[in-house]
């Protein structure tokens, strides 16, 4: 779990943001990260776990969070990696325990139960924000093989 | 409720596809209708044909368990064909197995899995070209 | 922070650099030990090239502490003296000393540039503070390079070492040779699941033979393997556990009791050949 200072390096592509309110900003916002992922030259393993790794995020985000937004950037480390970064934001209710959210096989919602243990196997580097009333923020690098 | 996604009847298979953009509302009325057909016209096997799947999450993960648990207690056995590699790759990193869903390579095995023969069984011990 | 004073020696410091230009390049350059492919031409361009973006980025509204960092005319002449020198075999410490040598040169040329002491002081520390962090960015772009190479090197030597070789019809074997962690299980089962779909292989062996040790780590890679298999509809046999590994499998506790193992690959060859046989193949289970 990196800080962003890392992650946020200053030579990015300015990020763009998307709404995750009603259920067909779903595949909209999946949309934008395959875009996102092509354009940055993922291969087709790549982009897949970024895809479903937003796709979970902005699920969590949309039945757990009561909706939020994502953001989709490129992100660029000092040794001049290319990477897409993630950040799914909620006004939700926030994570209470977030040792147990992280944990395989666990969930209050309608996902399978796994919480976003997996979700975080499937990027490089990952940053949970939250707290009870605060909302949950979330944001995650893959970088380029 | 229908799904709009064709279901084809091949004597007591039911053989179906899913399409890439899966919205919730779509998998879960196809779940019904394929659930109600199952009961309604006593079908022996279900062949699911994913190929076209860009992508599984856990929801989509879940529907397909949901899917293959409802059918054996009806009696039938469900067949999901046609996985990508990236997408095995991925569920498999997510830590998603797909529990008790049987699997195929692609709809045609899945249909010998299921009982089906191919006519052509003797040209296939041809020497295969690659 | 020197407040306001700040640009008055940045104005002195930019002048400065134009008027001595000639001179500071030429002293700068002197002090670099000689060696056979370098010329002193080449470092004088170089050290023409950084001088001159050092000037306008002084002459510019960015703080001294950015620079080097963001000033993208300053930053590519560092990038590209880093870069070059790197190429050339030099170490870091030599390029970031180099850096430091154009230090002095600065220095003594401020020396002759002024008397007020005030003045020096000033423009001491702000040369510096410039300087400093350009050496710290170029030792930045040399371990960056470096790193771009042993990653590069990484991935070719990963594809080179995971053949998937097709030994019947709808069986594919991967000897694995070597040790198994998670980036090369990651390019294992990439090469081995694509093999699968183009192949329409029904069953996968993977002979471990080659595989020193199998602790809790490897085997959960083989076991992440097996469950993508069977994902994609194919079946999985592992092969060549020696009698020393699967002891350590028992000992360790680690449960392969719902993977089909055997223990050569003729074995596991022939088991393929069953499967390929039984009436209800192919397919798997999954879970």
């Amino acid at each position: 779990m990196l800080p962003d200072e890392r992650t946020g390096h200053g030579h990015d592509v300015p990020s763009r943001e998307h709404p995750v309110r009603v259920e067909e900003d779903l595949l909209a916002a999946r949309h934008a990260v395959r875009a996102a992922a092509v354009a940055a030259g993922f291969s087709i393993v790549d982009q897949t776990k970024i895809v479903t790794a937003a796709s979970e995020l902005v699920r969590n985000a949309y039945i757990h969070g009561g909706g939020g937004t994502m953001t989709v950037g490129v992100a660029r480390n000092p040794a001049g990696r290319l990477g897409i970064r993630l950040r799914v934001r909620d006004e939700g209710p926030g994570i209470a325990d977030v040792d147990q959210a992280m944990t395989d096989g666990f969930s209050t919602g309608a996902g399978l139960g796994h919480g976003l243990g997996g979700t975080r196997r499937l990027v490089d580097d990952f940053h949970l924000d939250t707290a009870p009333g605060r909302g949950t923020t979330v944001t995650v690098v893959r970088w380029k093989r | 409720m229908n799904a709009g996604l064709p279901i084809l009847r091949l004597g007591d298979i039911l053989l179906s596809g899913l399409m890439n953009d899966l919205d919730d509302k779509t998998a879960l009325a196809f779940t019904d209708e394929l659930t109600t057909r199952i009961a309604n016209e006593g079908i022996r096997g279900v062949i699911i044909d994913i190929s076209r799947l860009e992508i599984i999450d856990s929801f989509v993960a879940r529907v397909l368990m949901e899917l293959a648990g409802t059918g054996r207690l009806l009696g039938t056995r469900m067949v999901v064909a046609g996985m990508r590699p990236a997408v095995a790759l991925t569920l498999t990193e997510l830590g998603l197995q797909l529990t008790g869903v049987r699997t195929a390579l692609n709809a045609e095995q899945a249909m010998e899995l299921l009982g089906w023969r191919r006519p052509t069984e003797v040209a296939e011990e041809a020497p295969h070209a690659s | 922070m020197l407040g306001t004073d700040d640009s008055q020696v940045r104005t002195v410091l930019a002048r400065m650099l134009e008027e001595d230009r000639a001179a500071l390049a030429r002293d700068w350059a002197g002090q670099e030990p000689r060696d056979g492919d370098r010329s002193g031409q080449e470092l004088r361009r170089e050290a023409v090239a950084l001088l001159d973006a050092l000037r306008d980025a002084l002459s510019g509204t960015l703080p001294v502490s950015r620079i080097a960092d963001q000033d993208p005319a300053v930053r590519d002449a560092l990038t590209s003296l880093s870069e070059r020198r790197a190429r050339a075999g030099a170490q870091p410490s030599a390029t970031a000393m180099a850096i430091l040598a154009l230090k002095r040169t600065m220095l003594s040329a401020i020396e002759r540039h002024t008397d007020d002491s005030a003045l020096r002081y000033r423009a001491a520390l702000l040369v510096n503070e410039l300087l400093d962090s350009a050496g710290v960015l170029t030792f930045e772009v040399y371990c960056a390079g470096r790193e771009r190479i042993i990653r590069e090197q990484h991935s070719q030597m990963l594809e080179l070492s995971t053949p998937v070789v097709r030994l019947w019809r709808h069986v594919l074997a991967v000897p694995l040779i070597g040790t198994l962690d998670s980036a090369r299980t990651q390019v294992v089962m990439n090469s081995l699941l694509e093999a699968i779909q183009a192949n329409e292989a029904r069953v996968a062996i993977i002979d471990i033979t080659g595989v020193p040790t199998v602790d809790t780590a490897v085997a959960h890679h083989l076991l992440q393997t097996v469950s993508a298999v069977r994902l994609m509809g194919a079946e999985c046999v592992i092969s060549g556990i020696r009698p020393s590994i699967a002891q350590t499998i028992t000992q360790l506790g680690i449960d392969l009791s719902h993977i089909v193992t055997r223990g050569s690959l003729a074995d596991a060859l022939a088991t393929a050949m069953q499967l390929l046989g039984d009436n209800g193949r192919p397919g798997a289970v999954t879970g």
